[in-house]
């Protein structure tokens, strides 16, 4: 049952993906949907039929534990030529991410069916391209084999850049191509990482590799700094973040939300299940670089924001600094700290997924993002303005609201590792954190507040309001912002005994 | 003295050369043109698929003195001679639309590129040195002649004569190589050099000394590897390549980039996995592929004609193929490294079969590869045609959905980094990045709206049943890439 629900979650996706490819326009769009649905419903199934743990069960760890223990997992042979095996497995760091994942995608293509982005191709190859993303993310998630991880990673490279290249803004081919290449410069480090780390331990295996295989200290060096800047590029850590910007401003609003929410994440899981667990040594060795590296990141993208005049680019940019919180939790290589990395990674995939939705109808309605000219939108549009200034408050971390926990804890995680330097650095996290609130308040003062600009005040009054399909593709994400921000466990629970097992390994 | 000749080691070989002197007699004989074409596709599908039985069947050798086989038909010489074969019955078959317009003669084409098969069936079989330069003089002089076929056109011309001085300069250049080689050791056997070049020799009286301290037998070495780097293109020696095959007809283009190259690198493979010293070779080749693969890539960038696109991104793929042999000598892994090669070629001639193919279908008959402008809207006139060649082009990136070129440069970073050169796998990863760069632009440009709206024309049958074969074949080794790497291994 699990396990069938696991490859279900996979296959449904890749099926869906080659029915919407052949099928025609209308058909393909909600044959696509259809799928995405099922596979929602797999990575539900999946959950409740795997985990047998209680969900809200904070436990000690047993001592010893390896840090990757599958709820339930597949294993078959794939080339032995190439150590890659077929082998999946899903545990409590993989299922938020494959839920939120499954979520997103199923949004992006509810969103799709009512609504093509314009001056682009077929609306049914454009689904077809989201939902092979999707199966890209979520083998990345579920991979438990290295060679298999890598692969996984590498798939949605092209789906994404054609998505980009094919639905985006005017500048959308320069954008498109500064994606691709930049994230495969990204991944074929990884790839080198990755065969340094299997040439060196003889194995591909996440499980065996994780659980302390040993390696020698130039080897973790070696491979933590290529695992380490691949998954860098990914997240985006700075100052590798230069194509984020760009590929979200001009991807379609649906390849917005997929790009923020889900493949991000790749990113930061990657480095807390791969870098992290395989090359220990070699994490404790960059940690404090990593770090500030991270706090820079928070605080450039801060200040970048607060001088920003674009909406969309505003939130791509917002994206850089709450990454740099989710670094600085995974630098920390503290039990919080990580987990605050974890809640912190779904909270911002939920959080800014429904920023861009919003951004996007923003756009949709009056043709413009400039900051300049939007103005006065709770007067024409109070639901819209309403749902923008939710999305604002929760993405700036007000407590009580999913963004609250990852951030604030990221902070809590450095003064706890004590020390000066990570002291300073949660100070400037602090810090960080205030600047965001500052940059996402003059966003609403000048989005909402004050009387409608012209540009706001000549929008035809029916297109002003919420649509029924816009209301479907964006409630789940508010409930789910409140539900994470008030009930934390259902992400921590799930993440606290193999995040133990994880540290414990790290520190070991 | 008499010696017993083993038939069935040679069959591939009896079979590939009988096709070209049926093709010869199908066109004496018979007045129509279809006639030659169906025996040379005939002939070289038995071939292939001959050369597969036998070597499905235990390692053959004949020809034979004592201690050493000039013909050696092992498994691995199966699969390149059925490689080979595969390849001209897909050549022969593209150029059907060539023929017909009567660009070139039917008989003659079809007859060289048969002769040209023979050498290629041979090649993979070679046991020393003078089989193994004649095979591949066998496999690059008709070429000469079908380089040049394009009537009444300049660049065929040109590009004919660019091509036979620059190969029959490289081939002077590997004899010599030989031949310095055999003063040395009195010997021509490649599994009879690399004992005689390790240990002492004695030169016209003197005393005997280590074969490798005389620079003759460096100067050997040097100068067979290098006149052997002419046939794949490897730079500095590459620059042939690109206008020989942008005057070439389309098809006689692909067989260059394809079989004529896969020719070059089963040379290169035979001479230094079997008969010379690993340390000599080893950094020379690893120079050779960073050199390749850099400036392949980086002068890709600025093409705007699609043949020298693929030619120029040809020469960089061949740096890809060298690179693992660069790892020889550096430590003891010479079957992984053998193996990523010999897996990365055969994944490289697949799809660039396919591109090829698909360049085909989206021109005139007569015509050559023109500018990549022209191709703007392509896959939209011609939607599978058009996913075919991108589907190719990102398998030649080595990315997702092309997953064979993905698992041949997973098989290349892999084995170089379990010959523990590190550094030569970072540059490899280095110049995929720079790879897709032109790829994706050209994928793109085929998806991009036609601002000229040129309509669809009809992809002539045979053009489409290779490119379905070669599609299809690119996607079933990318799916189960252990089917190459098990064969090419062996």
């Amino acid at each position: 049952m699990s396990q069938s629900a696991l490859v279900a979650v996979l296959a449904l996706p890749a099926l869906g993906a080659a029915l919407a490819a052949l099928l025609p326009d209308r058909a393909a769009r909600l044959a696509g949907t259809g799928f995405a649905g099922l596979a929602f419903v797999a990575s539900v199934l999946l959950g409740v039929a795997a985990h047998t743990g209680g969900w809200f069960s904070y436990q000690p760890a047993e001592s010893g534990a390896p840090p990757i223990v599958p709820w339930t997992s597949v294993d078959v042979s794939w080339v032995p030529g190439l150590d890659l095996r077929l082998h999946f497995g899903v545990d409590g760091v993989s299922y938020p991410l494959v839920v939120l994942t499954t979520l997103l995608t199923l949004l992006c293509c509810l969103y799709t069916i009512w609504h093509v982005p314009a001056g682009g191709g077929r609306g049914g190859t454009l689904v077809a391209l989201l939902l092979v993303v999707e199966v890209g993310m979520l083998g990345t998630f579920l991979a438990l084999d290295l060679v298999l991880f890598f692969v996984f990673f590498e798939v949605v490279l092209l789906p994404m850049y054609a998505i980009i290249a094919g639905w985006g803004g005017e500048d959308r081919r320069h954008a498109a191509r500064k994606f691709a290449l930049y994230t495969l410069f990204g991944s074929v480090l990884l790839l080198v990482g990755v065969f340094t780390v299997v040439a060196a331990a003889g194995t591909a295996d996440l499980v065996t590799l994780t659980s302390g295989a040993v390696m020698s200290r130039t080897t973790q060096l070696a491979a933590f700094t290529l695992l380490a800047i691949a998954f860098a590029v990914k997240s985006p850590l700075w100052p590798l973040h230069t194509w984020l910007p760009d590929a979200h401003t001009q991807a379609p609003t649906v390849g917005s939300v997929l790009l923020a929410g889900v493949l991000l994440k790749m990113g930061t899981y990657g480095l807390i299940r791969v870098a992290v667990g395989v090359a220990p040594e070699g994490a404790r060795w960059a940690a404090p670089l990593l770090g500030a590296l991270a706090v820079a990141a928070i605080l450039v993208g801060c200040l970048v924001c607060l001088a920003q005049t674009e909406l969309k680019r505003l939130i791509a940019y917002s994206s850089v600094g709450h990454m740099g919180f989710v670094l600085l939790g995974v630098a920390t290589l503290t039990a919080t700290g990580i987990q605050a990395a974890l809640i912190g990674n779904v909270a911002h995939g939920i959080i800014t997924g429904l920023l861009f939705f919003l951004a996007g109808a923003v756009k949709d309605r009056f043709h413009t993002g400039d900051l300049a000219v939007l103005g006065g939108l709770r007067e024409r549009s109070p639901w819209l303005s309403g749902l923008l200034a939710f999305a604002a408050i929760a993405s700036l971390g007000l407590p009580g609201l999913a963004g609250f926990w990852g951030e604030a804890f990221a902070v809590v995680a450095a003064f706890e590792r004590g020390g000066g330097g990570w002291v300073t650095l949660g100070v400037l996290a602090a810090v960080g954190g205030a600047l965001t609130a500052a940059y996402f308040l003059r966003l609403l003062r000048r989005v909402t507040h004050g009387p409608a600009s012209p540009a706001v005040a000549a929008a035809a009054a029916p297109a002003l309001r919420i649509s029924g399909m816009e209301l479907v593709a964006w409630s789940p994400l508010v409930i789910l912002a409140l539900l994470v921000g008030l009930v934390p466990a259902l992400v921590l629970g799930l993440s606290d005994i193999p995040v133990q097992s994880l540290v414990e390994a790290v520190i070991r | 003295m008499t010696q017993s000749v083993d038939h069935v080691a040679l069959l591939p070989a009896y079979l590939a050369a009988g096709t070209a002197v049926l093709v010869l007699l199908a066109d004496l004989f018979v007045g129509r043109r279809v006639a030659p074409v169906a025996t040379a596709v005939a002939g070289a599908v038995a071939t292939g698929v001959v050369a597969i039985v036998v070597g499905a069947g235990p390692s053959r050798s004949t020809f034979c003195v004592p201690d050493a086989c000039s013909y050696v038909a092992n498994g691995r010489a199966a699969l390149m001679a059925a490689v080979f074969a595969f390849l001209t019955a897909g050549v022969v078959t593209l150029s059907v639309p060539l023929l017909r317009a009567g660009v070139a003669p039917a008989g003659e084409y079809c007859f060289l590129l048969a002769c040209s098969m023979t050498g290629g069936v041979v090649l993979g079989a070679a046991g020393d040195l003078i089989t193994l330069i004649v095979a591949l003089e066998t496999l690059t002089l008709p070429l000469y002649v079908l380089v040049g076929l394009r009537r009444q056109t300049m660049e065929s011309a040109a590009a004919a004569v660019t091509f036979f001085v620059v190969s029959v300069v490289a081939t002077a250049v590997s004899l010599l190589g030989a031949a310095l080689l055999y003063t040395v050791t009195g010997r021509l056997h490649l599994t009879l050099l690399a004992p005689a070049l390790t240990g002492d020799v004695t030169l016209a009286g003197n005393d005997p000394v280590r074969a490798l301290d005389l620079p003759l037998t460096s100067v050997g070495i040097a100068l067979l590897l290098l006149g052997l780097a002419f046939k794949v293109a490897a730079v500095p020696f590459h620059a042939w390549a690109p206008p020989t095959y942008d005057g070439a007809p389309l098809p006689v283009a692909a067989y260059l980039s394809t079989a004529s190259k896969l020719g070059g690198v089963v040379a290169i493979l035979a001479v230094v996995t079997v008969a010379l010293p690993p340390g000599v070779t080893g950094p020379l080749l690893a120079t050779l592929a960073v050199l390749t693969m850099t400036v392949g890539n980086l002068v890709a960038l600025r093409q705007i004609r699609m043949t020298r696109l693929l030619a120029w991104s040809s020469v960089a793929q061949a740096g890809y193929i060298l690179a693992p042999l660069g790892a020889l000598g550096v430590a003891d892994t010479s079957t992984t490294v053998v193996t990523a090669s010999v897996a990365y070629a055969i994944f490289f001639v697949v799809l660039e079969i396919g591109a090829f193919a698909a360049v085909v279908a989206l021109r005139e008959p007569s015509a050559d590869g023109g500018r990549i402008d022209s191709y703007y809207g392509a896959a939209r006139r011609h939607r599978w045609v058009g996913a075919a060649l991108a589907l190719a082009l990102i398998g030649l990136a080595g990315l997702p959905p092309g997953l064979a070129g993905l698992f041949a440069k997973v098989a290349v970073v892999r084995s170089l980094l379990t010959g523990s050169s590190g550094w030569l796998a970072v540059v490899v990863a280095l110049n995929a990045v720079i790879g897709l760069a032109y790829y994706v632009r050209v994928a793109a440009i085929l998806y991009a709206p036609d601002p000229l709206a040129r309509p669809a024309r009809p992809v002539p049958w045979p053009v489409a049943g290779v490119l379905v074969v070669a599609t299809g074949v690119a996607l079933a080794v990318g799916f189960a890439p252990q089917f190459v790497l098990g064969w090419a291994g062996r």
